[in-house]
């Protein structure tokens, strides 16, 4: 088991956010999580990296309390791909995907020979090896953007959390890096919690499927028994049919173009 | 790519870069201590320091008895203040630009110099002298240190410290603080001048003491910023990246900010106000040795020191009269500053 939660509120200046928010989510899964704007994916993603502290309710990971794990060591446990990511020094990629490694290095010693392979290794696997002397204020935003899910590879952690990690991709890097991140779910047991805006690609790729609205959880389950027109007309308001894609080997929605 | 290229090339010789530095500090050191109003040779300077030093006189042997008291006892502790004095502005103007993910933050930005100032000019306003000659210095530490426990009260929300908030409360703190100057300048008639002298900053007559209580002050700054320099990378990629790659961001900012805060404010209260340093300094080095404030800071300490050192002498040794050690880097610093800015647009324009 990942992570465990239970009845968790969060609100932002009495403002609430999520409220009674219980989920079971067992490791070795590809998790989506769907919603409208302003429902409170972030925000849960937010609280499951720790970055944050639930007002109610309790989030377990690995049969622990969150909230009694060091910064330090839930830095090796779980990593996180912002959605916009901006700088203002000019740092070189490398530069950035070894800070994935600093969790890892003492703070005063320098990056190991294993450090400097695994860089290597995720900086090829994304397409960033050619970048890797380029200063990241220089490069462009899905350049920039690939840079930051290598730093989050080389972190080497169980659990991997993606903050609509790819709306800034052009459709191929956004395939690559999905098909990268679903291989590491299938052959290494990683647990990738994603938020997405686009519910295909979120079928396409996840195998369970989490649906937010208004700060609760209307739906969650497996893809194939979750995404149903009636959960994405009520959770969008949307009118869609769902069926199974052969081409995409995977459920795929398509919509009537006006809501009603 | 090839000036990528040449720029890794060169930030990978930090250990180099050091050792120039050091040399270089080192020997204008001597040089400054040769100059002034009794010029001295090289080897001179080296003989009283080797006699000063090692506390055998017979190096100084032939010399004329008042030049070891002039290099001893007048110009060493003034050299010394300016060198520890310019580092320190430019080790804080890298942890401010770090903090505050602006590479145009300095020393200054969260008002610890108006702070200095209104402490200061109430001291002098006010004849406030308990402490003899430490008065001053000491009020102007406690305007500071005022000042930033303000800034940093008004700035803190639960989620931690956005970098808007700090830079917001600096100014609005520092504004407030400059009209408060202003009515004190306007309230002190005759002492007016002694006012306006000192914020305009000097190193004449520093002693021994001073370069103590610098000297200790820029040492643990420097320490406790190099100790958190790998977080302060980390926090320049955002609070909540930095945050998931181990960083307590809540803690750290606060103890880097105190730590910067504290070091302007004993450089202020030492100098009076000298600007540019700790906006230039660390701007410059960014250049030499990339952002990785692990190289950054102590490149700039050294840095610091040197730019201070020099304009120091100049208005000491080399100009006619001397003019006030701030006014001196605004003049130089400001139009260096501009022209580097302007420069670095037009290149970032032909490139893209």
């Amino acid at each position: 088991m990942s992570f465990e939660v239970h009845s968790l509120a969060f609100a932002y200046a009495h403002q609430p956010v999520l409220q009674g928010v219980s989920l079971a989510l067992p490791a070795g899964h590809f998790y989506g999580i769907l919603g409208p704007n302003g429902c409170g994916k972030t925000t849960l993603l937010d609280l499951l990296a720790g970055h944050r502290q639930p007002a109610a309710g309790v989030i377990r990971y690995r049969g622990r309390d969150l909230g009694g794990y060091a910064r330090r060591a839930l830095a090796a446990e779980i990593a996180l791909v912002p959605q916009d990511f901006y700088i203002n020094f000019p740092f070189t990629a490398q530069e950035i995907v070894m800070m994935g490694r600093y969790p890892f290095i003492p703070r005063f010693a320098a990056p190991s020979a294993e450090d400097h392979q695994r860089v290597r290794d995720v900086m090829k696997v994304t397409g960033t090896w050619p970048l890797r002397r380029a200063f990241v204020t220089e490069l462009s935003g899905g350049e920039r953007q690939r840079v930051v899910f290598a730093r989050a590879l080389a972190q080497d952690t169980r659990v991997l959390l993606l903050d609509e990690a790819t709306s800034n991709l052009d459709i191929g890097h956004c395939l690559e890096l999905l098909a990268l991140t679903a291989g590491a779910v299938r052959t290494a047991g990683k647990t990738v919690i994603a938020v997405f805006q686009d519910i295909n690609l979120a079928a396409a790729f996840c195998d369970r499927l989490v649906f937010i609205k208004a700060g609760a959880v209307v739906a969650h389950g497996e893809t194939g028994e979750v995404l149903r027109a009636e959960v994405l007309r009520e959770i969008f308001g949307v009118s869609a049919r769902v069926s199974y894609n052969s081409y995409c080997d995977a459920q795929q929605v398509v919509f009537r173009k006006s809501a009603a | 790519m090839t000036v990528s290229n040449f720029k890794n090339r060169l930030q990978q010789a930090t250990g180099l870069q050091l050792l120039l530095l050091i040399l270089l500090l080192g020997a204008l050191i001597l040089a400054s201590a040769g100059l002034g109003y009794i010029p001295l040779g090289f080897g001179d300077v080296a003989r009283i320091l080797a006699a000063k030093a090692t506390g055998i006189a017979g190096f100084a042997d032939g010399l004329d008895p008042l030049l070891p008291v002039v290099v001893w006892e007048v110009r060493l502790p003034r050299i010394l203040t300016a060198a520890i004095v310019g580092g320190g502005l430019a080790v804080a103007g890298a942890v401010y630009q770090g903090i505050l993910l602006n590479p145009l933050a300095d020393p200054y930005t969260l008002g610890v110099s108006a702070g200095a100032a209104f402490g200061a000019a109430l001291a002098l306003l006010l004849g406030i002298d308990f402490l003899g000659v430490y008065s001053l210095p000491l009020c102007a530490f406690i305007g500071a240190a005022g000042t930033l426990a303000t800034v940093v009260y008004l700035s803190a929300a639960a989620g931690g410290f956005s970098s808007n908030n700090l830079i917001l409360s600096g100014i609005v703190v520092a504004a407030i603080l400059s009209a408060g100057i202003s009515f004190l300048k306007y309230v002190a008639d005759e002492q007016v001048a002694v006012i306006i002298f000192w914020l305009m900053g000097s190193f004449a007559s520093r002693t021994w003491t001073d370069v103590t209580l610098t000297l200790a002050c820029v040492s643990l700054g420097l320490a406790v910023s190099v100790f958190f320099a790998r977080d302060l990378n980390l926090m320049a990629m955002g609070e909540r990246a930095a945050g998931s790659l181990g960083v307590d961001t809540r803690r750290v900012t606060l103890v880097l900010i105190v730590t910067a805060s504290l070091v302007s404010a004993v450089c202020v209260s030492v100098s009076g106000i000298i600007g540019f340093v700790g906006l230039l300094v660390p701007h410059m080095m960014r250049a030499l040795t990339g952002p990785d404030n692990r190289r950054l800071l102590p490149v700039s300490l050294l840095a610091g020191a040197i730019l201070l050192l020099c304009a120091d002498t100049t208005t000491r040794a080399l100009l006619p009269t001397e003019i006030p050690i701030g006014v001196l880097t605004a003049l130089i610093g400001g139009p260096f500053f501009c022209y580097v800015f302007r420069k670095r647009q037009t290149m970032r324009g032909s490139r893209r």
